[in-house]
């Protein structure tokens, strides 16, 4: 209080730093503005999801899923996420590490690869698999001549998912192990360590946490991709309709509640997602932050 | 870790060593997207008189499920909405291209057409098509660029218009342009229009296939909405046919043969009818006489010189519709 006249006369936001806060109001307004908009368009449309699922009460809304063809999509929807996760991982892992660690000539053209299911449409990807696998397609006569069928059966809709889903490991390690470059891996190479052990003990505990976030997002999009395994899929019932393709058709045969219970799921397990997510940030914040580096 | 990549390895193997495998007692039925409720009791009533066999039904457009079964869906028959989609597997070599002879009344069973929806008690008296043109009518239908069912909408109007005005080009153009005016959305599909007007609630009369305004009554409540038909139509067909090249190499040709027949039992017309589509069948139709009001019906053939001529004239690019 040494000086109180100029004090009392300068405006309270400009005593503290005027680079990072605004005034009040804007500050209000703009939290007003992410609040209104998140609730509108995220917030909203998920209560109305499961509002429609329970609206013509429990009963219907457990007799819907208890439908044979709508359980055999849930079956299925886990079958290929179990496939497209672990493959994804594998994949990856190996792609992450081959770019982060090592220098070859066509590295960036990789890298663009790994980004391409991001940046075209799924619609695309899904029709890519028919132009390859497809009766008129590349392989069609000779898969057709071995009595092997991939496009509109479970391995056409494994496909068009690990495709699509391709990216999120990868993405999500690439960066990191960059980051973190070969220091901590020479180092253990230097104290007799094997490759297998070096990756074991030291590259992937320092890469978990961003692993974990690539898996969560990969499996959250492998249960609910539409385009791609829509074009792939043939749409058999019980054999070849995953959750969301289930989903659409119940909601055009009018059966509103049977399409909000499976989208209910769905909704469900993006948000199990979103919770374990929020849940390892919580409980590992400060050693999250430490190994994903921002 | 070893132990789990190698499980991944034995997965991965596994699935895709997996290959639908096929019997002569298993049928493939590639039918339209609403076609399911349908079919489910179809499959249900013929599987009772065939013991053993199983029917799997795969249901979409059915411009997707044709171009589907060129790329290799196994569909021993297909159960479509639109006749050009048949063709296209004609012209693919998979279906003969006398199909439409395999079967009775151009091999297809049952039958429907565009049929008005309107609001409880019919506030605006709507009857017919020229009602639709009036100023205060507000018109729902799908874009007929986008949709089949718009199309059949677009073509009964066009028909209606050529028979009032005797040919008068002009006036037809007039008539169809004005209706067209009154449609304040162009949805892209049949459920999207339908969502705006049941929904929305924007619309005084929705144009619709008749088989969909009894699934759109049954959902959103009857007492909601009033079935208008008018006095002239558009016969809309829902052609059948054996994928032959498909049938020959599972060896299901005459199982696929008796489950299309079986849609011409009374036992299949009487599943049609219940589901909103008019039998062939005399005898059933008389008996649902009274679900399905009488109407003049006109055919694609008749009117418009085939569908051929319709698609060349009316919706490709530089068309009427344009």
């Amino acid at each position: 209080m040494a000086d109180p006249e100029i004090k009392s006369y300068e405006p309270h936001h400009e005593s503290q730093s005027a680079a990072v806060t605004e005034s009040l109001p804007v500050r209000l307004l703009l939290m007003a503005v992410a609040f209104a908009f998140l609730v509108i368009f995220v917030l909203l449309p998920l209560i109305i999801v499961f509002h429609e699922a329970l609206a013509k009460g429990l009963g219907a809304y457990t007799e819907s899923l208890s439908n044979p063809d709508t359980r055999s999509a849930i079956r299925l929807t886990l079958l290929v996420a179990a496939i497209a996760v672990p493959l994804n991982v594998v994949f990856g892992i190996s792609a992450a590490w081959a770019i982060a660690k090592f220098e070859f000539k066509g590295k960036a053209f990789l890298t663009t690869l790994i980004d391409l299911p991001f940046s075209v449409s799924p619609v695309i990807s899904g029709l890519v698999y028919v132009l390859l696998f497809g009766a008129q397609g590349l392989l069609g006569e000779w898969l057709k001549a071995h009595g092997i069928q991939i496009l509109f059966a479970v391995p056409g809709i494994v496909l068009a998912t690990v495709f699509v889903t391709f990216p999120f490991v990868a993405r999500e390690l690439i960066p990191l192990m960059q980051e973190q470059g070969n220091g901590d891996e020479e180092a253990a190479l230097s104290l007799g360590a094997n490759g297998w052990q070096t990756f074991w003990y030291v590259t992937l505990p320092n890469v978990k946490w961003g692993l974990l976030y690539g898996v969560l997002l990969c499996n959250a999009r492998s249960m609910g991709e539409f385009g791609a395994v829509s074009v792939v899929s043939g749409h058999i019932r019980g054999l070849t309709n995953t959750m969301p393709l289930h989903v659409e058709i119940l909601y055009n045969e009018y059966n509103a509640v049977g399409a909000f219970a499976v989208a209910s799921l769905l909704a469900g397990l993006a948000l199990v997602t979103l919770v374990l997510k929020t849940l390892l940030e919580m409980r590992y914040g400060a050693e999250i932050a430490a190994t994903r580096g921002h | 870790m070893k132990r789990f990549l190698l499980s991944v390895a034995t997965a991965a193997g596994l699935f895709l060593a997996s290959s639908q495998a096929w019997s002569a007692d298993k049928l493939l039925n590639a039918s339209y997207d609403v076609g399911r409720e349908l079919f489910v009791q179809v499959n249900k009533a013929f599987i009772a008189g065939h013991p053993g066999v199983t029917v799997d039904q795969s249901h979409a457009g059915t411009s997707a499920q044709a171009r589907a079964i060129a790329e290799g869906l196994g569909a021993d028959v297909v159960t479509f909405n639109q006749v050009t989609d048949i063709d296209f597997l004609v012209k693919k070599g998979l279906v003969s291209a006398d199909w439409q002879k395999d079967f009775p009344d151009n091999a297809s069973p049952f039958y429907s057409l565009p049929s008005f929806l309107v609001r409880a008690g019919n506030p605006k008296h709507i009857k017919d098509w020229n009602d639709l043109v009036r100023d205060d009518v507000q018109v729902i239908f799908p874009n007929p660029k986008t949709s089949g069912n718009a199309r059949y909408t677009y073509l009964a109007a066009t028909a209606y218009a050529k028979e009032a005005f005797k040919g008068d080009d002009a006036k037809v153009k007039e008539f169809v342009t004005k209706l067209f005016n009154n449609v304040p959305i162009f949805d892209t599909g049949g459920r999207a229009a339908t969502t705006t007007f049941v929904q929305r609630e924007i619309g005084d009369v929705l144009i619709t296939f008749e088989s969909e305004t009894r699934g759109i009554r049954k959902e959103y409540g009857d007492d909601k909405f009033e079935q208008v038909t008018p006095t002239v139509s558009l016969l809309a067909e829902f052609p059948v046919a054996i994928v032959d090249k498909v049938a020959d190499e599972h060896g299901t040709r005459d199982l696929a043969k008796s489950y299309l027949d079986f849609l011409y039992s009374p036992e299949g017309q009487t599943i049609a009818a219940e589901n909103g589509l008019r039998a062939r069948n005399a005898e059933v139709a008389a008996k649902y006489k009274a679900d399905f009001p009488d109407v003049r019906l006109l055919t694609v053939e008749d009117v418009f010189g085939g569908w051929d001529k319709v698609q060349k004239e009316h919706f490709a690019a530089g068309g009427l519709l344009d």
